[in-house]
């Protein structure tokens, strides 16, 4: 019972950083049409940002994830107007770009900060949770919390407000939408300012359980790709879901055998998957 | 009749001299240095060929990796002469390709990448995962090919006769390549990239000739990486990750994917810049980062495209 326990709550917390990071991917695709390869440096930024805010300079630690969810909304928002604008939807175009992002961001952030040490973050809630013999500390535990926020957040955005809903409809009928009055350049800007920021909540939140080095991103964005295409490119809902399912199904395989399996095991559903149905489990029709 | 201009028979006839001559021209560092230009030649042509039926695969180095992985396994532990082991881990690479190219050929765009970079990371996952047969992160080493013993200017673990014996195998590499990109089948591919849904329905198999691609481009990606191993004598894991991926699609985006030589000449110059950069090493893949962003912006088609665009302005 109790083990049954503990994995619905690692679960649950394996979830959640899933989807804080493959929801902005999801959002990026689905507005913009860019594979946005970089998603997994804006994270490693965010975690630097509290490495500096907080390890460093000892601001409170809420403050430092603000202000990483800052930074990096607004690294998303300049490199959407300097590089991603310019491919124009082209798919493969905006993808290399990215790529081309991953290794610049990683190279400055080796130039100044170097490569070698380790950049350790304290806990800034170290104290153990229990509920009632399952247990984990409040700093991993914290981001459920956070995440089920700036996923209601994110949703009541997209649906109450006018410019969230302008998204929405850049996102299924760009031309529809383009003659209806709405600016598919400034969706575009917003879509990457939300996802970007989703990315550096991810990155600031898990900097104190994670390693926090210049490649951390490589091992996320691949996990969160595969989320994202098994819930269906640009499809939120189904992103969530598969968050869910693959949050789930990681931490079962890693208690009972180890992380790498795991990973494997992923990779096989999501390919076996594509073959039987290839346009993602919740659908959603690619141009 | 073949019509060859002044200068395409200008460059035939140098190129022979300078690929035969440069190895006794310059020190033994900088002749590994183009052995594995000549590998990389032979990975960049073998993916163009995956490309052109659409998708680019991020699973391309995994896929070198594989045949690397087959020869350490072939010829280091069971003994199997290189001769032997060349193909038949070239062809256990194809075979590899095939198994993967059938969910892979049902995707297109966004999917597809995604889906060949993660299929590409759980080959290698496995390689770090099983340390018998694979060897973990340590990896495994290999033996210098052996063809007769004691014969000098055939003893390969030297770089000149290496040199030699790489380019040979690369020319024959890319003789079969063109063959194969100039053919009936060629067509195909590049009809499967501009109207799928044309191609369908005149009845071409759409899946069948996506994963011919596909098995073809791994089998010489295998080529590729058995030279690799037989050259370093030692791999690992880490050699085949996402870095040498990217590198590749630079060399590519740079030199251009519309014709063959393209992406030859963008692994080329790129490989001689890097090496003028040498003294600024840490910052290379930034200024390789720039340039990629730079000329997707204002060259598209690549550096294959300059020429004509430079006539054009006349």
């Amino acid at each position: 019972m109790e083990f049954i326990g503990q994995t619905i709550l690692n679960g649950l917390m394996t979830s959640s950083f899933y989807a804080l990071i493959a929801v902005g991917l999801s959002l990026v695709f689905g507005v913009m049409h860019i594979v946005n390869f970089a998603h997994g440096e804006f994270y490693m930024v965010g975690a630097y940002t509290v490495w500096v805010l907080y390890a460093k300079m000892n601001w409170p630690f809420f403050v430092a994830v603000a202000a990483a969810i800052v930074v990096v909304g607004l690294l998303g928002l300049i490199s959407e107007r300097l590089i991603f604008r310019q491919a124009r939807g082209n798919i493969l175009g905006g993808f290399i770009m990215s790529v081309g992002l991953v290794f610049i961001l990683q190279v400055a952030v080796v130039k100044i900060w170097g490569l070698g040490k380790m950049k350790p973050v304290p806990a800034a809630y170290p104290q153990v949770l229990d509920f009632g013999g399952i247990s984990t500390s409040w700093q991993r535990f914290i981001v459920v919390p956070a995440t089920i926020l700036l996923l209601v957040a994110l949703w009541n955005f997209l649906e109450r407000f006018k410019i969230g809903r302008a998204l929405r409809a850049a996102a299924m009928e760009p031309e529809a939408a383009a003659l209806q009055g709405v600016s598919v350049k400034k969706s575009a800007a917003i879509a990457m300012l939300l996802g970007s920021a989703m990315a550096g909540a991810a990155g600031s939140l898990m900097a104190p359980i994670m390693s926090v080095h210049p490649y951390m991103g490589h091992y996320v964005v691949w996990t969160a790709f595969v989320v994202v295409i098994v819930g269906g490119p640009g499809n939120i809902k189904g992103t969530i879901w598969a968050s869910l399912f693959f949050g789930f199904l990681t931490t079962i395989i890693t208690t009972l055998l180890d992380s790498t399996i795991a990973n494997l095991v992923n990779v096989l559903v999501m390919l076996i998957l594509l073959a039987i149905k290839p346009q993602g489990m919740m659908g959603h029709a690619e141009n | 009749m073949l019509k060859i201009s002044y200068k395409q028979a200008f460059i035939l006839g140098t190129l022979p001299v300078v690929l035969i001559s440069a190895p006794f021209a310059i020190s033994g560092y900088k002749v590994d240095l183009l052995t594995t230009l000549l590998i990389n030649i032979i990975l960049v042509s073998s993916f163009r060929l995956i490309t052109t039926t659409g998708g680019w695969s991020l699973a391309h180095v995994p896929m070198m990796g594989c045949g690397a992985y087959a020869t350490a396994l072939l010829s280091g532990s069971l003994g199997i002469p290189f001769w032997i082991s060349l193909p038949a881990a070239a062809l256990a690479a194809a075979l590899t390709g095939l198994a993967i190219s059938y969910p892979l050929s049902r995707t297109k765009g966004f999917a597809f990448f995604v889906a060949s970079f993660a299929a590409g990371e759980a080959i290698r996952l496995c390689w770090i995962r099983f340390k018998i047969p694979f060897g973990g992160h340590k990896g495994l080493t290999i033996p210098a090919p052996v063809l007769f013993e004691n014969v000098a200017w055939m003893d390969f673990e030297e770089a000149v006769p290496y040199y030699f014996l790489t380019l040979t195998v690369t020319l024959l590499s890319l003789m079969i390549m063109y063959r194969f990109n100039a053919s009936r089948i060629g067509d195909t591919w590049r009809a499967l990239a501009s109207e799928e849904n044309l191609a369908k329905s005149i009845g071409i198999n759409i899946v069948k000739y996506k994963m011919l691609a596909f098995s073809v481009g791994s089998f010489f990606a295998g080529v590729a990486g058995v030279l690799l191993a037989h050259r370093l004598w030692a791999i690992e894991p880490h050699q085949f990750g996402f870095t040498t991926t990217l590198y590749l699609l630079v060399w590519v985006v740079f030199g251009g994917s519309q014709t063959f030589t393209g992406p030859i000449v963008g692994v080329v110059v790129l490989t001689f810049l890097a090496e003028l950069l040498r003294p600024l090493v840490e910052w290379v893949p930034m200024i390789f980062g720039a340039i990629i962003i730079l000329i997707l912006i204002y060259l598209p088609n690549g550096l294959e495209s300059l020429p004509s665009k430079l006539r054009l302005n006349k």
